[in-house]
């Protein structure tokens, strides 16, 4: 226990470390300012604009900035939904694999495209290797820049005045590409290959065991060039069926721990940078500490749970609950990763979070259905932290009767709807498609466990496609027409009706004059407003979800 | 308003763009560094011997578990993922399957087993186990194989990885190596 608490302190120090220069690197990749990359890839940069033909000094509207997300997110989309169905007679298919069901392949492109990465496909028997880095890889890269992109729009919306545009999604898109996504994928590639995980175009391999000379196929691929952005960009699919937990995909105690920083190293860098965008670090701090406490206490709480609440067997050495996880990685590293990747919109695993303690599965699933916001996706976890920063500053207006503002701006009845729909949405689908679920006669069949914990597989699943995560209670038998279709719907709803309202809230707050503070403005960078701030969220996700989470993982804690 | 054209070229351009630079250009040159660079690891960390004829044989994958089940080898967690919830009745049965299996082809041993080896790991092909599950199974594989316990702690012991830095994971004991190693073969 020692050893975990240790492990733990020296993650969040390694954590915190390494997001402030990368923070700031990220907000001169934001604002075009040189930096050490910037000879190299110059040329590459100016090429792509002008193979598109936009200008890199191009400005955009709220609209016109919504409408190219939205329509270059389509266009992914449509294509991914159709390579895998034509997968079979395409090549880089070693294994003969063929084409998936149309609804299978709706609910993987719409999962790809929303930065979810909810799998009801199994990588290594399911897809072909060009499916995997022609369609789904890209869309590992560009969905996590499409995120970072609208948070710089909305930043940028708080920072200029009585402006029409908020930058060009076609150049943020780009340079966060380049900059900062390649680089970063190249450099952790690599060294995850070092590690083990596997990098070739080459078939599968054939191997006799020793004990019996049975036949047993070592599944390969070009999987550790998809495992680096799947960290890096909070997409969390795994290359193969079983994720990080499978020794292929994240063979070491190192590899574990690269991975597991690279979940929340862009997400916590944000911050960072947000803080440098509006010229003043402590806005951005108070968010990073309202996060790192929200993560540091479920954290503990998943830890203990595991660790204290595991159930005692006659005639096993009593220990931490051991089901569903790696020897190398223990209840330690696994609760860690379990935490990082449900906290951020990641969803990759490395322990199977269905074999959880009761509590310790509750605090996964709450920490989704928070709507992704302790850290949250790329860019998507920040943008939707502001809404709820916004809320906390519109509620505090209303007590004392004053016009909220936040940043110098003032938070009027337009912002608030936008807010709204960010804030609302991710929960409203989520408990609508719970529902739907349940009350389908052949529910019952597609779980692995019965009673309250069958009810938590359903509600961990729309949990994690209403808030983008893509992680499950992997006994869930998601791949049905009925889930893969109200599923797919369900994540590009979650995706994109907020990061549309997040780009129009910065068309509005763009527009505004700044005021300055007086003596009753409300300060948004000290620590009561942190603790209002973690409150707010609280109450919001609390009202949302206690009675779905008292059927599930509360009720089978105490029938245990 | 603006025409959609003026939004749908450069958003096909990009998209076309961007597969190539991400998905194909990426992709070979992470390939071809590490195929260079990292050849055994990048193809699956095969255990390969040279046989007598000169011919190569491959023992498996050092990171993908195989099933063992007789008590002169080294044996591993279960097979296979389960999902279960870890306090649910399905659970407490199967555990007792395991407890009653490890009982009967080891009858002497009246230690209480290791969890690692009556629960089923994440990935169902967990290549290792704890050194306590090891050192659990060390005088049952003396005594099929007629060698000194101390030996076979000698060669578990070797195949035995810390933390990393002494910090982050847990000890670790690759199953296959050891069996390879009591077999004469690594």
């Amino acid at each position: 226990m020692k050893m975990i608490i240790l492990q733990d302190i020296l993650y969040i120090v390694l954590l915190i470390g390494l997001s402030i220069p990368l923070g700031i690197y990220i907000y001169k990749v934001m604002t075009g300012q040189n930096v050490f990359l910037t000879r190299m890839l110059v040329p590459v940069e100016n090429g792509i604009y002008k193979l598109m033909g936009v200008k890199s000094d191009e400005e955009m509207g709220a609209k016109r900035y919504a409408l190219s997300a939205l329509i270059f997110s389509g266009i992914g989309f449509i294509f991914l939904w159709f390579v895998q169905m034509l997968q079979g007679l395409l090549p880089f298919n070693a294994a003969g694999i063929k084409g998936t069901s149309w609804h299978l392949a709706f609910n993987t492109a719409a999962s790809f495209v929303s930065n979810t990465n909810w799998q009801a496909y199994s990588g290594e028997t399911g897809l072909t290797y060009l499916t995997q880095f022609l369609g789904l890889t890209v869309q590992n890269f560009v969905s996590a820049a499409t995120g970072i992109a609208v948070l710089f729009a909305l930043t940028r919306g708080f920072v200029v005045r009585e402006k029409k545009t908020i930058g060009s999604f076609w150049v943020d898109l780009t340079r966060t590409t380049l900059y900062v996504l390649l680089p970063l994928s190249i450099i952790l590639a690599i060294v995850l290959v070092s590690q083990g995980v596997v990098q070739t175009f080459g078939p599968y391999k054939d191997a006799a065991m020793l004990e019996n000379g049975a036949a047993q196929t070592i599944p390969l691929g070009p999987a550790a060039s998809q495992i680096a952005i799947k960290q890096l960009g909070t997409n969390g699919g795994g290359f193969f069926g079983a994720n990080s937990a499978f020794p292929l995909e994240n063979p070491t105690a190192f590899s574990n721990l690269l991975q597991v920083l690279s979940i929340l190293l862009i997400p916590a860098s944000l911050c960072v940078t947000f803080g440098k965008a509006v010229k003043d670090s402590s806005q951005g701090r108070v968010i990073y500490i309202a996060m790192m406490l929200l993560f540091a206490v479920s954290l503990i709480a998943v830890t203990a749970s595991e660790q204290f609440t595991a159930p005692d067997f006659t005639g096993a050495a009593a220990s931490a609950s051991m089901e569903g996880k790696e020897v190398i990685h223990g209840t330690g590293a696994s609760s860690l990763w379990a935490v990082a990747t449900t906290a951020a919109s990641n969803g990759s695993v490395n322990a199977m979070h269905d074999s959880f303690t009761p509590l310790g599965g509750m605090v996964l699933m709450f920490l989704m259905q928070l709507g992704e916001i302790v850290f949250g996706g790329v860019g998507s976890g920040l943008y939707g932290m502001l809404a709820f920063v916004l809320l906390t500053v519109f509620i505090a207006g209303l007590m004392v009767g004053r016009t909220p503002e936040y940043l110098g701006k003032k938070v009027e009845p337009y912002d608030m709807k936008m807010v709204c729909l960010l804030v609302l949405v991710p929960p409203l689908v989520t408990l609508i498609g719970t529902a739907a679920a349940v009350s389908m006669p052949a529910a019952s069949s597609w779980l692995t466990n019965s009673g309250a914990h069958g009810f938590s597989e359903i509600l961990y699943a729309f949990s994690s496609m209403g808030n983008n995560n893509g992680s499950a209670f992997a006994g869930f038998n998601a791949n049905t027409v009925f889930t893969n279709v109200t599923g797919g719907i369900i994540m590009l709803l979650a995706r994109f009706i907020p990061m549309t309202a997040a780009i129009y809230l910065a068309g509005n707050m763009a527009g505004k004059k700044t005021v300055a503070g007086g003596e009753g403005t409300l300060s948004t960078s000290d620590t009561m407003f942190a603790g209002l701030l973690i409150g707010v969220i609280f109450i919001i996700g609390a009202l949302s979800f206690l009675p779905a989470l008292a059927l599930g993982p509360i009720a089978d804690y105490f029938t245990m | 308003m603006m025409g959609k054209t003026n939004i749908l070229k450069p958003a096909l351009i990009c998209f076309c763009v961007m597969t190539v630079l991400c998905g194909i250009l990426y992709t070979a040159a992470v390939t071809g560094i590490a195929q260079i660079i990292f050849p055994k690891q990048a193809n699956g960390s095969m255990i390969t011997f040279t046989l007598k004829d000169g011919s190569q044989k491959e023992y498996g994958s050092e990171l993908i578990a195989q099933e063992f089940t007789k008590p002169e080898y080294l044996i591993g967690r279960p097979m296979g993922m389960s999902n279960l919830s870890p306090v649910g009745s399905e659970q407490k049965e199967l555990v007792q399957e395991r407890i009653d299996w490890w009982h009967s082809i080891d009858p002497e041993n009246t230690a209480e087993i290791p969890m690692d080896l009556v629960t089923a790991s994440g990935s169902g092909v967990d290549p290792d186990i704890s050194p306590e599950a090891a050192q659990y199974q060390a005088a049952r594989i003396a005594k099929e194989r007629n060698m000194s316990e101390e030996d076979i702690k000698k060669i578990i012991k070797k195949y035995t990885t810390g933390p990393f830095l002494g910090i982050w994971g847990e000890p670790a004991v690759n199953v296959l190596k050891v069996n390879l190693a009591l077999d004469g073969l690594l």
